[in-house]
């Protein structure tokens, strides 16, 4: 008897996916997606008990078009709302939906994780932060952005949970 | 540190911490409505903070998302669709360069 659930499914091949959409689309030139050879890394401060953690998303509090500009926004977790928007995004439209804020936005989750002593406490914004055709605007401009935002509020730790 | 599913990206940017989520993009923190999934992920993805010691530190996920046709579906491209994804892809061009014209761009 042959199992199939025995069997690891591979993951999505997104950068080839997203090259031969885009080839049949008639571009020319495949987006570089960002490499870095040096990736930093700095061991927690505090214990997680004591940790503050700021919460980062691709999606956006306000509906766009694909072809608006993006900036970098935050909300107050004290005022969540019912769902984000990302249809400018490219994400599984057909697999799934944005409905459900928790299934993409764990700030309801990590309240929890505060009130039972996993965490220390929630940053009181969390930050969308806009996908970018350009690295740069992300390197030089949006990402120092939120960061400053984070450490505004105290974050000791970011959860980046892009869509 | 990223939670999230497309591995193959992340891999390549390479980040501090990964969170391994192999499921559709939209939902990195579990299926919608299953609070039960979704607090196990994010718990989960929260003790990586603990215990990597390292860059590039990945750690998958356990849970499934139940069928697997999406993996196939997505950004599929029918042959039949050609000509069609052709004239999509000029109209996409078309509408870009009348916003670069019109300067409906960002400025920072």
């Amino acid at each position: 008897m042959y199992d199939i659930s025995m069997h690891e499914a591979q993951p999505v091949q997104y950068m080839e996916r997203t090259r031969l959409y885009y080839e049949a689309q008639g571009f020319d030139r495949a987006y570089q997606w960002a490499q870095h050879d040096d990736v930093p890394f700095k061991p927690l401060s505090k214990p997680l008990s004591e940790s503050r953690v700021a919460v980062v998303t691709t999606g956006a509090r306000y509906d766009r078009l694909m072809t608006d500009p993006r900036f970098v926004d935050s909300g107050d977790i004290d005022e969540l709302p019912s769902h984000l928007f990302a249809r400018d995004l490219a994400w599984d439209k057909e697999a799934t939906h944005l409905n459900d804020l928790g299934s993409y936005l764990p700030v309801r989750i990590l309240q929890t994780l505060a009130e039972n002593g996993t965490i220390g406490s929630v940053a009181s914004r969390f930050h969308c932060l806009p996908t970018e055709y350009s690295q740069r605007r992300t390197r030089e401009t949006d990402a120092p952005e939120v960061l400053s935002r984070c450490q505004e509020d105290h974050a000791d730790l970011a959860l980046l949970v892009p869509l | 540190m990223i939670l999230g599913s497309a591995i193959d990206i992340v891999e390549r940017c390479g980040v501090p911490r990964f969170y391994f989520v192999d499921f559709p993009l939209g939902n990195p923190c579990g299926k919608p409505y299953d609070q039960e999934m979704q607090g196990s992920i994010v718990s989960k993805a929260l003790s990586l903070f603990v215990s990597a010691s390292e860059a590039r530190t990945v750690v998958k996920d356990p849970n499934r998302w139940g069928s697997e046709e999406w993996r196939e579906r997505y950004m599929e491209i029918n042959p039949e669709d050609r000509e069609k994804m052709l004239r999509q892809g000029e109209e996409r061009r078309r509408k870009r360069q009348h916003l670069r014209d019109i300067g409906h761009t960002r400025k920072d």
